[in-house]
């Protein structure tokens, strides 16, 4: 059974149409990437996934080790083992980044039935994970992403990656903002996490990531649907040549 | 030909005028007193209830949300102070502070702790001083910032108990002291404490308030502290208002503060069907600072004001007000802010904010900032801001495994804590975000 299963997936938001009957399979210890031109529905996928009620589903489904992923509130689906990896992390005025940590943390444990874990246990991961991504202690005790780079943002999103230890991990432009120091730090954390238990998607609108975190499978994703499905040289031709003429076959 | 208008006098102001009239000769003081309440109650009558039209109560209309006045509490019963002694705990835990417990107003000297008393510091009861005519505290006795208020007014009129404290000069008091204003009655009955506060020359005291009653009684309280911070010295104030479901609560503190001195003063309000806390700050002497900071959750109908006035007299003075609502339900949040810089009172920097969260659609927020500025060399600023909580932050939390409710907890836990990060005693900003999350763990 595949970990995360989209069948003809149609997506509107306020009457418009943005996902079209888009399928998808992503088995476990696979990483898959989507890319697309602007516009072509790669966000609204991830946010969808990931149980934003802003947008509508109009038909199709999404199981996640055959479960409908679709009637799950937000945090059921975290608690499942889905994380987004947002493109603009947000700020939160007033929580640091260690006790935002640590709730969430919890609050998924919880959720499967685990112990809280012990706060030296719970500082040992953080401290550990944190160094890897050169995030400071200082950093940490800050409030979530208040006053951070965008480099710092993405960096801290990945952090959370590491610490909720997801089954199906959803990356939403992580490349977006990056400088190259920071895009191969982020690269590398991204990295450490694959494993033979998780799934990855990797969403981006360059292939220049791809170059750092190797997919196993890219597909090409226009008006949305996924128009396209390719090995790793794919991410290559696309860079040469261009979206347009995914555009024009559609038409 | 010239008629006099005389407005219809309300049930409230009816039942004022006749506890007074049976009261006056019975309440703590010498003629000297007895004429200064007298003068306080004219002043009274003479303006009524204030409401809506008078624009310092505009958004808290006593005459139409003070429906009647509660007779006089009387002294309250041994069973009455027993059943007290647990009140205020919120404070008891890191040390402890010294608790003075004031039980339907009244001191309960045996149930307070006045022991070990510490080199410079002296407490006293407000209703013995004023029995004994203490000169010193019947001169400062409305002398500290005065004011044409009405709830002061009132207060001064019907005083009854309360703290008198004095802390001499360069004693540094570590231990902060507590007053646990405890309504223990089953019927309606009113209250109206008055204390004086002397912090002298470079010394330091934190002082605590802490109000709270039972809840479904009609009980009214209305409390004054007049506080004198003396030059170079450093004075925390906090007061946590938990009165019960039915009560109105007013309560006035004045404070006049010395050349180089600091005052902080953060209050927490979750209690009480109608609430108004009053901050009348008077810079008295050159490069003082202020710090108020207020935070008030409440939900169903209650009415929370805060209002201050801050009167930055002289050059130098540095203040900062910070006002956290967060309304659920039909509550109401009132927050008037005036600060004053007075003609030569250069280089004063002084900064209000107030934000409103309102939790609900029914739920109302009204902001008033006043400057009045008459010195050219100033800083001065504030901001105002009402919303709901934001969408794109609560599915941010959700996704990372929060629960609705909990995603909600926490980012307004976070928003009201902005209130207290000021506070330098981790102690007590713990009891005060203890306050707030058994607010929030109360949420349906």
């Amino acid at each position: 059974m595949p970990l995360l299963e989209i069948e003809n997936l149609q997506v509107e938001i306020e009457g418009k149409k943005i996902l079209n009957g888009l399928d998808l399979r992503v088995n476990a210890g696979e990483v898959h990437a989507i890319m697309g031109p602007n516009g072509s529905g790669k966000s609204t996928l991830a946010y969808v996934l990931a149980g934003r009620d802003d947008y509508t589903v109009t038909d199709g489904r999404v199981t996640c080790e055959g479960e409908d992923l679709l009637a799950m509130e937000p945090d059921e689906r975290a608690a499942k083992g889905l994380f987004l990896a947002f493109q603009y992390p947000m700020e939160i005025p007033g929580v640091t980044a260690y006790t935002f940590l640590r709730t969430a943390l919890n609050a998924q444990r919880k959720k499967r039935g685990q112990a809280e874990l012990s706060t030296p246990e719970f500082m040992k991961r953080v401290r550990e994970v944190a160094g890897q991504l050169e995030i400071s202690q200082e950093m940490l005790r800050r409030a979530v992403n208040v006053g951070f780079s965008g480099g710092e943002k993405k960096r801290n999103e990945i952090l959370q990656m590491a610490l909720l230890e997801p089954r199906i991990c959803v990356l939403d432009e992580t490349d977006s903002g990056l400088d190259i120091d920071a895009l191969r730090i982020v690269a590398d954390g991204v990295n450490r996490l694959r494993s033979k238990d998780r799934a990855m998607i990797v969403i981006t609108h360059y292939q220049r990531l791809l170059n750092y975190i190797v997919p196993d499978v890219v597909h090409v994703m226009t008006k949305g649907r996924i128009v396209r499905t390719g090995s790793k040289e794919l991410a290559v031709e696309l860079e040469a040549s261009g979206y347009a003429q995914f555009q024009t076959e559609l038409v | 030909m010239n008629a006099e208008i005389k407005p219809i006098k309300t049930a409230a102001e009816l039942k004022l005028a006749a506890s007074f009239a049976a009261a006056k000769d019975t309440l703590p003081g010498g003629p000297l007193l007895s004429e200064r309440r007298l003068r306080a109650f004219q002043q009274f009558e003479a303006l009524g209830l204030p409401h809506r039209r008078i624009e310092q109560w505009k958004y808290t209309d006593l005459r139409t949300l003070m429906r009647d006045a509660a007779p006089l509490a009387s002294v309250p019963s041994r069973e009455a102070v027993a059943s007290a002694t647990s009140a205020g705990a919120i404070f008891a835990s890191g040390g402890g502070a010294r608790r003075l417990l004031f039980v339907d107003g009244a001191f309960a000297s045996d149930r307070s702790d006045l022991g070990n008393l510490e080199p410079g510091l002296s407490i006293m009861a407000m209703g013995t001083a004023l029995a004994e005519s203490d000169s010193a505290v019947v001169a400062q006795c409305g002398d500290v910032v005065p004011t044409d208020d009405v709830a002061v007014a009132l207060n001064t009129a019907f005083m009854g108990d309360g703290a008198v404290i004095r802390v001499a000069d360069d004693a540094h008091i570590e231990r902060p002291i507590h007053l646990v204003f405890a309504f223990t009655s089953k019927t309606a009955a009113a209250v109206f404490p008055r204390s004086l506060v002397v912090v002298g020359r470079g010394s330091r005291l934190t002082l605590l308030e802490s109000f709270e009653g039972p809840d479904g009684v009609d009980y009214q309280v209305n409390s004054a502290i007049e506080l004198v911070v003396g030059d170079k010295a450093n004075v925390n104030h906090v007061k946590v208002g938990r009165e019960g479901s039915h009560a109105l609560h007013l309560s006035t503190v004045m404070a006049r503060i010395g050349a180089g001195s600091r005052l902080q003063d953060v209050a927490l309000t979750i209690g009480g069907a109608v609430v108004r806390n009053q901050l009348f700050v008077r810079f008295a002497g050159e490069d003082a600072r202020l710090t108020a900071n207020s935070a008030t959750l409440i939900r169903q109908r209650q009415h929370v004001d805060t209002t201050l006035v801050i009167d930055h007299a002289v050059p130098g003075g540095f203040s900062r007000e910070l006002n956290k609502a967060v309304l659920d339900d039909e509550s109401c949040g009132v927050f008037q802010g005036k600060i004053i810089v007075a003609p030569g009172a250069q280089k004063t920097d002084g900064k209000m904010m107030s934000q409103a969260l309102l939790l609900s659609e029914r739920a109302e927020a009204d902001h008033k900032p006043e400057l009045e500025i008459f010195a050219d060399d100033v800083q001065c600023g504030h901001g105002a801001t009402a919303g709901a909580l934001d969408q794109d932050l609560l599915f941010y939390v959700k996704a990372r495994g929060l629960p609705q409710k909990e995603a909600e907890a926490l980012l307004i836990a976070a928003f009201v804590g902005e209130a207290f990060e000021v506070i330098g005693q981790q102690d007590i900003k713990e009891a005060l975000m203890a306050i707030a999350q058994g607010w929030l763990g109360a949420r349906p």
